[in-house]
């Protein structure tokens, strides 16, 4: 008797200090922190329709607010992201992504950066090529060569020095 | 003069073009996915008597209007009295839905402007909003017979746009 | 009254640029040194009625004149008289009055400090820029006046946008502006080159120095703008690829391939209509930068509310810069190749590698920004192109450009050996990629984008400590003092923006790969965790302000038994719009950023508020503003002063470059 006496104190102390503890602890917005990073992740990757572009995680506007909270209920519900994405897509379209679906129309979008990255470094290579092709040293007859030292400066028996 | 130095030119001529076309768009406006596609059915109490229902489907059999509106929107009142008047004349029935609203708000509104529509849903959270693509009030749905969209106009209704898209459209569905 | 005056100046500053624009020109080509001669005092007269017309709205601002439109729909009684001061460029006509001011400036410099240059190639230098001058003010005069007047005038104004109330509005516009304008000299230099057909090194270490000092000022401009968003904004990002962001990121990027490559026309005459190409582009990136912001044709938050009337002048401007200085170039730039000759590996081919790749990076920029207007002109519909795209695009076109940029200065110049040079940066190259995913594997974040960061950065740091190393073993015997001496200000410069780079690098990838963000609920007492700090809320207070009314909490952060901070995060909401503002407060360190923002209050004495970590978030700044300081070692350099004196001193070569 006197130990669940004591068992049921014990019990009830660590409940009132646990309530004081939960007391001085804020309380995070979300019950599920990984769910939220989840949302959080999605949300800045879409677009908020009635803002002068941003995205429905930093947007206060009220169709933003809303758009989140239908994100974070599907995923909650299981749904994946690409589920959420095909939901938002079908009533709002590609608008809503800020990351461009990769189709027909967005092909050049995609490639075109890496295309003209081949294109401009094939150029350069070709030209390089060609440049070093066309340039020959031209030989100085040692005549010459004395007449350039002598116009330098230089002593007449002075090595040629090659520079940086 | 060789042909690869007139290259930045040609290029900038195109770019020039496009943004010249680019004055005549607006960056803002978001056609919808919808047209064409059967309208998301839904269920809501209704403006005027909240116990009961307005179901989507009841609509089925006639091309009508869908209205999405709230008395905090600025621009409905632009077009309200025009749909007042298009009500007045009966051509199809207009059907209200009351987006993100206040139940006393929103009968104040209908009652001081006039009440074109012959049912008006309440979507108080706006998810009926978010199925329809609904960003910005107001926004109206020519939906047809089989309950597919046919048209979505963004912002005021106009009567040019009235007179030269919705009506000759209405007008077509109603014929078939 | 003074919005008159204010007024009948900048007529007087058109009808002056427009004489600036036409006689030089005609002198130059008559060569009629009275005709040329009139270039200077047109740019003089123009720069002092600019500067009346500015000071005159600056005065209406002061004043609280609401009878002009502008200030009425900009101002109020109550607001700050800085921002009163700032406001005055807070708005498209603003704006451009401060756009056609710099350029007024800018030109002003260019007559003052280019005395020893040629007669005709000035007059026609300072003609491109009364053109360009002329079409500026015509803009604002014949669209935009910012002196219109509100009659009856407005009893209250409507307060500048809260946004904008703030120490980031003081300088960051100016700055940025002061670059935008500065690359019209490198374009009217090169359009002066085209017309005279001639094209030399003495050419482009001219066109150095005020190049340069634009892409410092654009650096600076753009760096001051990204750290206002961090902490304006209040969600702790700082870059977004907003359409208005890229529009002065792109001529950034081909300003820095300008500068790279006005260096080679200077060492060794190469790259001549390269460089011609990359000073027209990036003036004309400056140029669609304006008219992106201001013509309603893309979303921005940072675009000015405008109409597509004015879109279509900016744009006629445009087409009429632009067109004309590439139809020049078609025409003349054949005529400038040529240029020494160079080898498959030299120092010539690591810098035109750096200079297509800088192109392809803008031009991707470019393309990512205007896509969804080609889409919706084609009918094709409507798309979103944001930071996903951009990141997976930008971030590996610029990968070689920074493994590039520390193996050119290893390079000689004209031709080299790639052994030689592979062998020299072998170590460097795999020191890096190990410390690179070490670094990665300690802070326990190994992904792609991290490891190639930190390798990219360690490469960066690395090799430049070896360049340093070299540069001052260069000559053995002398003393150390002396090698330091030795090395030019422009070496410094250039190892110093390198560096920049480098520390940029770290900052980008740590942040984005430690940082931690956590929304919670707090009431007075209740404390939340986040990153090993302790965040105490201390209840909020109201505190009215001169135009607004806040609710100030404090929020005590601490670190184990250790007092970090007490930050005191806002929420205003100014008066005049009803606007509600969010006013972060941000520990700044320099190896962490705790940023705090407060948000609603959801129940009484309950708040939303908004914790982040930011770490070494303050080197992607530290980075930037080493760069701009390169470029001003760079600018500084010794010799462009010492040959401007000894050009002038000789009148025989001045006199034979003036044909």
């Amino acid at each position: 008797m006197a130990e669940r006496m004591r068992a049921l104190l014990a019990v009830l102390a660590l409940a009132v200090s646990a309530a004081a503890f939960a007391a001085g602890e804020a309380e995070p917005l979300t019950d599920d922190p990984e769910l939220e990073a989840r949302v959080m992740d999605l949300a800045q990757t879409l677009r908020c329709l009635v803002c002068q572009n941003e995205t429905i995680a930093a947007s206060r506007a009220p169709l933003a607010v809303d758009l989140r909270n239908q994100v974070r209920e599907q995923l909650a519900a299981g749904k994946s992201e690409d589920e959420v994405i095909d939901f938002l897509v079908g009533r709002y379209g590609d608008f809503v992504l800020y990351k461009p679906p990769f189709r027909a129309a967005t092909a050049l979008l995609w490639l075109g950066p890496g295309a003209l990255a081949v294109l401009g470094l094939g150029w350069l290579a070709l030209r390089l090529r060609r440049r070093a092709a066309e340039a020959t040293v031209p030989e100085l007859s040692d005549a010459e060569r004395a007449q350039a030292r002598r116009l330098l400066g230089e002593p007449d028996d002075a090595p040629p020095e090659s520079r940086t | 003069m060789k042909a690869k130095f007139l290259v930045p030119l040609a290029i900038f001529v195109i770019l020039a073009g496009f943004l010249a076309y680019g004055l005549t768009l607006n960056p803002r406006e978001v056609p919808s996915p919808l047209v064409g596609k059967p309208a998301p059915e839904f269920t809501a109490p209704r403006l005027d008597a909240p116990e009961q229902s307005f179901r989507l489907a009841d609509m089925r059999g006639q091309v009508f209007l869908l209205n999405v509106w709230a008395s905090w929107c600025v621009s409905c009142r632009q077009e309200h009295p025009l749909l007042v008047q298009m009500a007045r004349q009966g051509v199809v029935p207009v059907v209200g839905l009351n987006y993100k609203d206040e139940r006393p708000a929103a009968l104040a509104w209908l009652r001081d402007g006039g009440n074109p529509y012959t049912t008006t849903a309440v979507d108080a959270d706006g998810r009926i909003g978010i199925e329809y693509g609904v960003y910005g009030t107001p926004e109206t749905f020519l939906i047809d017979r089989e309950g597919v969209i046919r048209y979505k106009h963004i912002g005021p209704m106009t009567p040019e746009v009235l007179r030269k898209v919705v009506m000759p459209k209405i007008e077509e569905l109603s014929r078939g | 009254m003074i919005a008159e005056l204010g007024h009948f100046a900048l007529i007087l500053a058109l009808v002056l640029s427009l004489v600036q624009a036409v006689v030089p020109m005609v002198g130059a080509h008559r060569n009629r040194l009275a005709l040329m001669g009139v270039g200077r005092p047109a740019a003089r007269g123009q720069f002092v009625m600019l500067l009346l017309a500015y000071a005159c709205l600056t005065w209406a601002f002061i004043q609280s004149d609401f009878s002009v439109r502008l200030v009425a729909v900009n101002s109020h009684t109550d607001t700050p008289l800085i921002y009163k001061i700032t406001g005055v460029w807070g708005n498209h006509e603003g704006s451009l009055l401060l756009w056609a001011l710099a350029l007024s400036g800018w030109t002003l410099a260019v007559t003052l400090f280019s005395r020893h240059l040629p007669e005709a190639f000035m007059a026609r230098v300072v003609g491109v820029l009364g053109w360009v001058s002329a079409g500026f003010i015509s803009f604002t005069l014949f669209t935009s006046n910012p002196f219109e007047r509100l009659l009856p005038a407005a009893a209250q104004g409507r307060d500048l946008n809260p946004l904008l109330q703030d120490p980031g509005m003081i300088i960051h516009p100016p700055l940025l502006y002061m670059g935008y304008v500065g690359f019209s000299v490198a374009f009217a230099f090169a359009i002066a080159a085209l017309l005279t057909g001639r094209l030399d090194a003495a050419w482009a270490r001219w066109s150095r120095p005020w190049t340069t000092v634009a892409w410092v000022f654009l650096t600076a401009g753009i760096t001051v703008g990204s750290g206002w968003a961090y902490y304006e904004l209040g969600w702790g990002g700082w870059w977004f690829w907003d359409p208005v962001e890229n529009a002065s990121f792109m001529p950034w990027l081909l300003g820095t391939a300008l500068i790279h490559s006005l260096a080679v026309t200077e060492k060794r005459g190469a790259f001549r209509s390269w460089t011609v190409l990359l000073a027209i582009g990036a003036f004309s990136l400056s140029l669609l930068g304006t008219f992106l912001v201001r013509s309603g044709v893309i979303t921005s938050v940072h675009a000015f509310a405008t109409d597509p009337a004015r879109g279509l002048f900016i744009l006629a401007l445009l087409v009429l810069v632009i067109g004309v200085s590439l139809v020049l170039f078609a025409w003349r730039a054949p005529r400038l190749s040529g240029g020494g000759s160079f080898g498959l590996v030299s120092r010539e081919s690591t810098l035109l590698g750096n200079n297509v790749l800088l192109a392809v990076a803008c031009a991707a920029v470019l393309l990512g920004t205007l896509y969804p207007l080609f889409m919706d002109a084609l009918n094709m519909g409507k798309i979103s192109v944001g930071p996903p795209y951009f990141e997976s695009t930008f971030v590996p076109l610029m990968t070689p450009v920074l493994v590039l940029m520390m193996i050119g200065p290893f390079v000689r110049w004209k031709g080299d050996d790639g052994g030689r040079v592979g062998r020299v940066l072998w170590a460097s190259g795999l020191a890096s990629v190990l410390v690179g995913g070490g670094v990665a594997l300690a802070i326990d974040h190994v992904t792609w984008r991290t490891v190639l960061g930190l390798s990219l950065a360690a490469w960066i740091v690395l090799a430049s400590l070896q360049l340093l190393a070299r540069r001052l073993g260069e000559r053995p015997g002398t003393p150390a003092g002396h090698r330091l001496r030795g090395i030019p200000a422009a070496w410094w410069g250039m190892w110093l923006a390198h560096l920049g780079v480098g520390v940029f690098t770290i900052g980008v990838t740590l942040v984005g790969s430690l940082e931690q963000d956590l929304d919670v609920k707090m009431r007075e007492g209740q404390s939340a965790q986040l990153a090993g700090y302790t965040f105490t809320f201390g209840g909020a207070a109201r505190l009215p302000g001169p135009n607004y009314d806040a609710d100030r909490a404090l929020v005590t952060v601490t670190r184990g038994d250790r007092l970090v901070a007490s930050l005191t995060p806002e929420k205003r909401v100014y008066r005049a719009q009803g606007m509600p503002m969010t006013e972060a407060a941000i520990d700044i360190g320099p190896l962490r950023d705790v940023y705090v923002s407060l948000g609603d209050q959801i129940e009484p004495g309950a708040w939303i508020v908004s914790l982040h970590y930011r770490p070494f978030i303050s080197w992607i700044w530290a980075g930037c503003l080493l760069m701009g300081l390169g470029g001003v070692l760079a600018a500084l350099d010794r010799r462009y002063r010492k040959l401007a004196a000894r050009d002038a001193a000789s009148p025989a070569s001045a006199a034979a470059q003036a044909g």
